[in-house]
């Protein structure tokens, strides 16, 4: 379980990067937190010829709130968006799906972007940029793209970006007004993959009544699939209809089985889990804090 | 006075070192030596037809390449059955380098030896192996089938079938009031300690002598292995253990072919090498546990007591078979627990596969048994609409009757008897620390709150500090430092604290005075090894006896300095004084310089001692006879059989109606290792083996796919639990002392693994009211039984 060799660079600047990138091409992987990377390294599954280090390029190490969303920089580590205030105002699914990502060790090394880029059909962060919405910018020497959330997951392990390119930033989208959120997930143990999990938004209006209701699945498609579960609202607007949602979702997922679970298990916990994120993303919906204080 | 340290909950003195990351582990050492990987197979059965190293000798950095026809003189023959027995009719084991044949996935085929690790691989990656396969025996169900076999000249894939008995068991049961039958199984696990293998060794080539360092289980053991497998006179070589992360049975096997290849290859090189096995190598070519299936037949009566049992089970023993019959032996005899049985039968066939063979794991075989058991006690209890703690209370062995004699013949070829142990009493401590009686209210509370719960128990015995033999030595320097050893190897269970609260106890020296060393061949020969939790028992037993003899040696030097009887002495805080005479007093540091009439005065010890010493008679020669120089001792304790712990558990667990989600509540312990040394140690001990208990319950499986490729061979897939797995552990004590050892000790380093299985899935039976006959138990798998019984 060691690595092959390999030949490490350490730009300082994203054009430095990008140069980088561009030169070596296939040959070259960028290296951020190292914890899905070096694993596969090590076990001689991923071989690169380069490895570009971009762990010391100041510009890239942001988390930014602004009136559209949260933008994360390329090197802002798990650990750091999860606990940063602002963001969590912004969007509360993006702490209420990191605490479920890996342990808190793994958290302070690995990043969000790299988590995005990763495209880990069972990890937390896409399935909240899915559903969130926003978008992931990549740049290379032919210039910048801005690839929107439903297009960035591509399949498994695989996203848009391109040999060449370095993901700079993602940008969440803030939900809107009255909406609340959930992350509801089963895993073997504390901190693995999951078996499956559904990150819910749900948005009501002024009288608590839902209006519309979305979740995004991990570990039941070969992208985190996101489904429209409006339908599945009771006529009250207070509740779910479980046998509607039920539908909704077996119309989208497509689980598979593991050596941890048969696919009809997932699918069932689709269900479950589903019912229960939507139930309490609605008790986390509600008037905004300026209807709160009229 | 010195206070007793027996019995005393001491903080373990080496964890200072091992917390603050100052251990000194296998690879610590030897940053000069050159370092070996292996080309494994990767067939789980495959004939081996060409090997080509052209491409990888064009590797900067590459040592040596060697196959299996380099290994010279006893290296190319098989390695060791290490425990035969006559029904190991067909017994198998592996060559170091694999010949002409591959049988598990993980073999070794091909070493490579380079200037580090890092190249070792790049050249690993270049050797290119022909293979042609052969069908693959993956399984207990394909193993009894025996459509293939694993090896030719095996029919029937069964390297031997053992039957024992005691009384006619089927008539008794064709003549008891009720019968029932039950098939149960467990699946493979594996001992997973932190620290994998390895071996460091180095060839002088002056002193012609080698010097190994392994992280093994039995340093004394591997040092005869290397010798006779190399062709050297045992006192050129000695074996010594570093630090080692764990062992948990999987290092007790020896010697593992690289344990002579490392050594083999340093003597040819005449250069250090190294070899540390890295988490895949561990997955797929250390040992494995576990697997097995059993037929239950159970005759009782009305008040479910036992008449008659029959059990047959399946053993998968993987490829080979080094270590004999150990583990299904142990099954077959610590099944019976704390019951009496009426008449017995048990028959096992053990059984090849094309997978990485099975050497005992902490438990060893009464994981197996003791599910099967406790099963069968649940299921009676059920049939016959019992309390679960009734039913195992009238079976159990009475105080009264012990020494208990099973008519069979254990492990270690003695009869199976119990020294000692009190069930019932047992028994009544678990049931009230658990809340056994209020149960049904809590069951109730919790359903009106929307939750499923459940309860279970398991009982169990453990035949502990298994023979022959171990020794120690105990020397007490001129400065007043007593110096221990003993030959087995320590994997972090606080065996120097344990040790050293003995000798300070015996010889009456303070605690931080002593230093305990084991499994250092330089130190001490004779040894068998850390396994079936005999350190206490064996080695405890041995240093108490020969810190006694050092203590009458002592006594006898200093009445003549003192000019007293030696029935009026007493050794307190590390001086010899007189009872009653308050200043008549010598320290035992001087007494160690009197031992010695070689007495050039280097250092303050020697000088002052010089004020005692008597007057020489010339007629007398300076060492009388039978004396020797030296406040020093050796001795062996040899017990006439093993010595039998018990314990029982509690388990409340907590199911999702919903996710099928599996959470434990609770985890009570009830734990009677006789005497309790440090109870510190014990409870770690039972801690550390209540977390495997639960891992072998919930989580672990080696995951087979049907071509022999293991699937699941990293942490990330192979689920051990987190600390957040593992529930609070509650433990209460009974110490019941064993007869047959000085101390009244029994082992306790095993005890917390065995009733997991049984504990919990009794637990899951509770709270769903499904029969659990098979463990472990995933979520998916609950969801799995639910679904069939709502079809
Ligand atoms: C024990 C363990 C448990 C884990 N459990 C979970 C879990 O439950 N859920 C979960 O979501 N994740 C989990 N992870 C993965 C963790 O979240 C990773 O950190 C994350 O997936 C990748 O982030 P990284 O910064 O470590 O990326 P790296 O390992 O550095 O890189 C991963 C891949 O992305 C590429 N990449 C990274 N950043 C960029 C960039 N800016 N531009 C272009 N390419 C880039 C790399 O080239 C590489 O191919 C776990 C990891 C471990 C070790």
């Amino acid at each position: 379980m060691k690595p092959s060799p390999f030949s490490y660079h350490r730009p300082r600047t994203v054009e430095e990067a990008v140069e980088l990138l561009g030169a070596l091409g296939e040959e070259g992987k960028v290296l951020a937190g190292g914890q899905s990377l070096v694993p596969l390294m090590s076990m001689r599954l991923a071989a690169p010829a380069h490895l570009v280090d971009v762990n010391h390029i100041p510009e890239l190490d942001t988390v930014a709130v602004t009136a559209a969303g949260v933008r994360v920089g390329a090197t802002a580590r798990h650990a750091r968006v999860e606990k940063d205030a602002a963001a969590y105002d912004a969007a509360p699914l993006l702490r209420q799906g990191l605490v479920n990502v890996a342990h808190p060790t793994i958290r302070n090394r690995g990043t969000t972007v790299g988590s995005l880029v990763h495209a880990d059909p069972s990890a937390e962060m896409p399935a909240v940029l899915a559903l969130l919405g926003g978008s992931v910018e990549l740049r290379s020497t032919a210039g910048s793209r801005e690839v929107a959330a439903a297009d960035f997951f591509v399949g498994p392990m695989e996203s848009a970006l391109r040999p060449g390119e370095l993901a700079v930033a993602a940008t969440f989208h803030r939900p809107p007004p009255r909406s609340g959120s959930a992350f509801v997930e089963l895993a073997r143990r504390h901190g693995d993959y999951a078996l499956c999990g559904v990150a819910a938004l749900v948005t009501t209006d002024h009288d608590g009544a839902v209006t519309t209701a979305r979740v995004a699945l991990i570990s039941v498609g070969p992208v985190p699939v996101v489904v429209d579960v409006g339908a599945a609202v009771h006529g009250t607007g207070t509740a779910f209809d479980t046998e509607r949602l039920a539908g909704l979702l077996d119309a989208a997922i497509d689980p598979e089985a593991d050596i941890h679970a048969t696919a009809e298990y997932r699918r069932h916990l689709a269900h479950v889990l589903a019912a229960r994120a939507l139930t309490e993303a609605h008790e986390h919906a509600g008037p905004t804090r300026d209807e709160r204080a009229s | 006075m010195t206070t007793k340290l027996f019995g005393a909950r001491i903080r373990r003195s080496e964890d200072p070192r091992l917390v603050t990351g100052n251990g000194r582990y296998l690879d610590d050492l030897g940053h000069d030596a050159y370092e070996v990987a292996f080309v494994r197979s990767p067939h789980a059965h495959a004939r081996i037809l060409d090997i080509d190293v052209s491409e990888g000798v064009e590797v900067d950095g590459l040592v040596a390449i060697y196959t299996y026809q380099d290994l010279d003189g006893r290296m190319g023959e098989p390695l060791p059955l290490l425990i035969p027995h006559p029904t190991l009719t067909h017994g198998r084991t592996q060559h170091a380098l694999a010949r002409d044949e591959v049988n598990y996935v993980g073999e070794a085929v091909v070493m490579v030896v380079a200037v580090d690790r890092y190249v070792a691989e790049d050249v690993v990656g270049r050797v290119r192996v022909d293979y042609e396969p052969l069908p693959a025996v993956v399984g207990i169900d394909a193993a009894r089938a025996a459509a293939d076999l694993v090896h030719p000249d095996v029919p029937g894939n069964a390297a031997a079938v053992m039957v024992q008995e005691s009384g006619d068991a089927e008539a008794a049961i064709d003549a008891a009031p009720h019968v029932l039958e039950l098939d149960l199984s467990i699946e493979r696990s594996a001992s997973m300690p932190m620290e994998g293998k390895g071996v460091l060794a180095r060839w002088d080539s002056d002193d012609e002598s080698l010097l190994v360092h392994t992280s093994t289980q039995t340093s004394t053991s591997v040092r005869q292995a290397v010798a006779a497998k190399l062709g050297l006179p045992v006192d050129r070589v000695e074996v010594v253990t570093p630090d080692v992360g764990g062992g948990f049975g999987v290092k007790i096997v020896h010697p593992w072919p690289e344990e002579v290849l490392v050594p083999w290859a340093a003597v040819r090189l005449g250069h250090p090498v190294k070899w540390t096995e890295d988490r895949r190598e561990h997955f797929v070519s250390s040992a494995h546990e576990r697997a097995q299936q059993h037929h239950v037949r159970v005759g009782y009566d009305d008040e479910g007591r036992l008449h008659g049992l029959s059990v047959r089970f399946w053993h998968d023993n993987g490829a080979y078979t080094p270590y004999g019959l150990i583990v299904p032996i142990i099954t077959s005899t610590q099944l019976l627990g704390p019951y009496k049985p009426g008449a017995y039968r048990v028959e096992f066939t053990s059984l090849y596969t094309n997978t990485v063979i099975v050497t005992p794991y902490r438990g060893a075989g009464r994981p197996q048994g003791c599910f099967v058991m406790e099963r069968t006690m649940d299921a009676i209890a059920d049939a016959l609409g019992l309390d679960r703690a009734e039913v195992r209370l009238r079976n159990f062995i009475r105080p009264d009757e012990m020494p208990y004699d099973h008519g069979l013949i254990f492990q270690d070829g003695r009869p199976l008897v119990y020294d000692s142990g009190d069930f019932p009493a047992s028994l009544d401590k678990l049931t009230k620390l658990v809340g056994w009686d209020d149960f049904e209210a809590y069951r109730a509370q919790a359903r009106s709150e929307g939750r499923r719960v459940g309860i279970g128990l398991a009982c169990y015995v453990e035949g502990t500090g298994v023979g022959p033999y171990e020794g120690g030595h105990v020397r007490v320097e001129t400065d007043g430092t007593v110096v221990v050893s003993t030959g087995l190897t320590t994997q972090g269970q606080g065996h120097q604290t344990m040790l050293a609260q003995i000798v300070a106890d015996e010889l009456g020296v303070p605690f931080d005075r002593i230093r305990v060393t084991t499994g250092d061949t330089r130190r001490f020969k004779y040894a068998v090894g850390t396994f079936a939790s005999r350190t206490a028992v064996m080695s405890g037993s041995a240093v108490a006896l020969t810190a006694r003899k050092v203590r009458e040696k002592a006594l006898r030097i200093a009445a003549q300095a003192l000019e007293a009887s030696v029935d009026d002495l007493d050794i307190v805080d590390g001086h010899v004084e007189v009872k009653g005479s308050p200043g008549a007093t010598i320290d035992l540091g001087a007494v160690a310089v009197l031992s010695n009439p070689l007495r050039y005065a280097f250092d303050e010890a020697a000088a002052r001692a010089t004020q005692f010493a008597t007057p020489a008679d010339p007629d007398t020669p300076p060492v009388a006879p039978g004396e020797a120089p030296g406040l020093e001792g050796t001795d062996f304790y040899s017990p006439p059989r093993s010595t039998f712990a018990n314990g029982m558990h509690a388990v409340v667990v907590e199911t999702d109606p919903d996710t099928a989600d599996i959470k434990i509540l609770r985890y009570c312990v009830v734990h009677d290792c006789g005497t309790i040394i440090n109870p510190m140690i014990v409870e770690g001990q039972v801690h550390g083996g209540v977390a495997q208990g639960v891992g072998g319950a919930l989580y672990e499986r080696m995951e087979y796919g049907p071509d022999g490729q293991l699937l699941n061979a990293s942490f990330m897939d192979f689920l051990m639990p987190y600390a957040s797995e593992v529930p609070e552990i509650e433990i209460d004590h009974l110490e019941t002392p064993s007869p047959l050892n000085p101390l009244g000790v029994k082992g306790a380093g095993e005890a917390g693994v065995i009733p997991g299985s049984a504990a919990i899935a009794s637990a899951i039976e509770d709270a769903e009211g499904i029969p659990i006959r098979s463990m472990p138990i995933s979520p998916s798998e609950l969801f799995d039984l639910r679904s069939r019984r709502s079809v």
